[in-house]
């Protein structure tokens, strides 16, 4: 047995190596191992050094192209990093990498690796060397805004001049989804609106852009000179930029200008704003007529609201009869009529008055399709209340209705409908937001967003895990309470943090 | 004694030319620096020509020869085959064989005695190849290989064949030839031995890449040195001094 398996091992043909004559068995370069190192590098292409870059302020090390990442030494992360740096780790096989310990404070990283490589005909060739690389310090971005104390050459002011900061919410969500702060140094809330801080006017520029693509707006431009050098001529400013959003949020009603009533296809003058987008959608309430105004629009023949959603009151459906199509007057020239609702006659009381009185109002509302009788539901008691509107005054008092309704009320108990909520926003700035979100407006954009299907279809819902245990819902158990699917709602990333500082003023 | 030689910077000069005990053809070069050094070495003894076979100057892969005769492929054209004949001793017969395996330097391996031969080779050629070259023929394969022409090189002395060859199948080889075999490269690893050099049983030609140690792998199985004429006074000196004295 044991002569068998010497006689196979014999068999072998040994040759001498063409280069220094030692006996080998023949391989594809018919060279021993060693004449083939000597003359074959295959760690040739490889670069022996190189240099990372650290940033001090952070302790994190650059990743080609511009990422910095946080990582220890002789971590993975940071293995991952210095294997980043070295070209030409494509042309051979990587089969092991490690750190070779150096002093920590010495400002050099040793890798070793071990790599395989094919050379003439066919031969596998496994190499073994080391990596020195330099650390050199370089500060990152970020530590420079700080190092910078954030100096800002240009300013977005976003103003609103109006009540309710609905809009103002909304924007929120749009800028989130579009991440269009991203380039901004920080964001301010202040009276009135808010304001963004740039590095440049570009980045200034580009958020204007986006504001005036997703709300009715206008904006002026003004700089301020800082500095100037007569001898090379540079001027150094800084821009600033003020951006007015049409002052009219959703559920306002609005008196138009006679001539613009005409232009938007003579549309009743005493209109709802149901919609505020990149631009106001409006709907007539005794005619259920639609129309949009634009910004352009808007600010050629601008018109006020006449009744905040402040002063809204709860009125009870006595009554409701739908209107026949034939019954409803039409005209030559006439826009747009809403699909979506349906034009009905309601006799309604005031809720504090219900028992107290028999007299029921008569109004004509857009509506129709979701109220009962019984209903509760919310609208501004017009005739009663003192309107000062250069518009509203020129009107004929017969046109005026006495009730404008606006939209169907779900019940009194608010903190009920929140605990059922099972879906919640991002936001810009959690200092701010908190402050923010415990007030009637943000409970009242929630609640929209929750009854407008096309008002939340451009914004990011996230599915509120906290909440996703069932709640005791026999409060409320109105099958009507408009919801958000879960469809419609997004898992949550909890991977990065939006960071916002604040600005010094400047 | 082997030398280091180059045709045109190509280290194949197996492919280029073709040395016999008889005669040395050599292909038809831009320079003379290939002729001469052959001319240099063996104009002495044997006849050394320019030859081109069939407009081709891989004469080496495509005729076979040894101190008998010469097999051109049929390609060969009439005026040079007339040319070849002028220029070789009488004692050697030229003669054209119709082969499929045209490449006859690929397919066929001998010297003086005997020819290792492809497989499939036609068995007219066989016979034609037997009483043209006046050798034992022998169909075999060299580590593997069919085309023993190329994997094998012979002579008189001995024999360099693919360094993968088996022990085993160089034992056999080495039984029919009668010659000692060695497993060798040429080129600095070519395992293309027959391309790579060419030899016969005083003197042998290798590619410019050759290492010395394949130099001495080379020279000792063809015993090249021994056949120096002063081996006649190292080999024969006992018994010349014996005789003397």
């Amino acid at each position: 047995m044991m002569e068998y398996i010497d006689g196979i091992e014999e068999t072998k043909p040994r040759i001498l190596c063409c280069q220094c004559g030692t006996v080998i068995e023949p391989n594809a370069a018919n060279m021993c191992v060693a004449c083939l190192r000597s003359r074959i590098d295959i760690t040739e292409g490889i670069p022996k050094q190189a240099i990372i870059h650290f940033c001090k302020g952070c302790e994190r090390y650059l990743k080609p192209p511009c990422e910095w990442v946080a990582c220890s030494l002789e971590s993975r992360e940071l293995l991952s990093v210095c294997l980043f740096k070295l070209k030409g780790l494509n042309r051979v096989r990587l089969v092991d990498a490690g750190f070779v310990w150096t002093e920590p404070h010495s400002k050099r990283i040793k890798v070793k690796l071990t790599v395989q490589g094919e050379v003439l005909g066919g031969a596998v060739l496994q190499q073994v060397f080391v990596v020195e690389f330099t650390v050199n310090s370089q500060m990152c971005e970020d530590c420079h805004h700080v190092e910078a104390q954030d100096y800002w050459r240009a300013l977005v002011q976003v103003r609103q001049k109006c009540d309710n900061k609905k809009t103002f919410f909304y924007l929120e969500q749009l800028i989130l989804k579009h991440k269009a702060h991203e380039q901004t140094l920080g964001i301010k809330p202040i009276h009135e609106g808010l304001n963004f801080h740039f590095n440049t006017e570009a980045h200034a520029r580009k958020l204007v852009d986006f504001l005036q693509a997703v709300l009715p707006c206008r904006y002026q431009q003004s700089k301020k000179l800082i500095s100037h050098d007569t001898h090379s001529n540079t001027y150094n400013y800084k821009f600033t930029y003020s951006v007015e959003l049409v002052p009219l949020s959703k559920d306002s009603v609005v008196c138009l200008p006679k001539k613009v009533s005409n232009n938007l296809g003579g549309i009743h003058q005493i209109c709802l704003v149901y919609r505020v987008t990149n631009s106001v959608h409006i709907i007539s309430p005794v005619s259920a007529q639609i129309a949009e105004v634009s910004a352009v629009a808007f600010w050629r023949n601008p018109f006020y609201s006449i009744c905040n959603p402040k002063q809204l009151t709860e009125y009870i459906v006595m009554d409701v009869e739908i209107m026949k199509n034939y019954d409803q007057k039409t005209f030559p020239g006439q826009g747009a009529i809403s699909q979506k609702h349906v034009l009905a006659d309601v006799w309604v009381v005031r809720a504090s008055d219900l028992g107290r009185t028999e007299n029921t109002v008569h109004t004509r509302s857009h509506l129709g399709h979701v109220l009962k009788p019984g209903d509760s539901v919310l609208g501004y008691a017009l005739g009663d209340s003192n309107v000062n509107d250069s518009n509203f005054e020129k009107l004929n008092p017969s046109q005026v209705p006495d009730v404008v309704l606006v939209k169907k009320y779900y019940g009194s108990n608010k903190s009920a409908r929140q605990q059922r909520r099972r879906w919640k926003l991002k936001h810009l700035n959690e200092e701010y937001s908190n402050f923010q979100k415990e007030t009637n407006d943000y409970i009242e954009f929630l609640d929209d967003l929750e009854e407008d299907r096309e008002y939340r279809q451009n914004i990011n819902i996230f599915k509120d895990t906290s909440k996703l245990i069932p709640v005791d819902t026999d409060e409320i158990d109105d099958p009507t309470l408009p919801q958000i699917t879960l469809e419609e709602m997004l898992d949550e990333m909890t991977i990065e943090e939006v960071e916002m500082k604040e600005i010094p003023e400047s | 004694m082997a030398f280091r030689v180059q045709f045109e910077n190509n280290n194949e000069v197996g492919v280029f030319s073709k040395l016999t005990n008889a005669y040395c053809l050599v292909a038809i070069g831009g320079s003379e620096n290939f002729y001469s050094a052959f001319e240099a070495e063996l104009a002495e003894t044997i006849p050394v020509i320019h030859a081109s076979l069939a407009g081709c100057r891989i004469i080496g892969r495509m005729c076979v020869g040894n101190r008998h005769g010469l097999l051109v492929p049929n390609t060969t054209t009439d005026t040079e085959l007339q040319h070849i004949r002028n220029s070789l001793p009488d004692s050697v017969h030229v003669q054209r064989v119709e082969e499929r395996l045209s490449a006859l330097g690929n397919v066929i391996a001998c010297n003086d005695y005997v020819a290792l031969v492809h497989p499939d080779l036609d068995r007219e050629t066989e016979e034609i190849l037997a009483d043209t070259l006046k050798v034992e023929v022998f169909r075999q394969t060299v580590a593997s290989n069919v085309l023993v022409g190329s994997y094998c090189v012979l002579s008189n002395q001995g024999g360099l064949v693919h360094p993968k060859t088996p022990i085993q199948d160089q034992d056999e080889l080495s039984s029919l030839l009668q010659v000692p075999l060695v497993a060798g490269t040429v080129n600095r690893g070519s395992e293309v031995v027959a391309a790579g050099m060419v030899v016969n049983d005083w003197c042998s030609f290798c590619g410019m890449d050759t290492t010395s140690t394949e130099i001495a792998v080379i020279e000792s199985v063809f015993k090249l040195n021994e056949a120096q004429p002063s081996a006649v006074a190292t080999t024969m000196r006992a018994s010349l001094i014996e005789s003397m004295s």
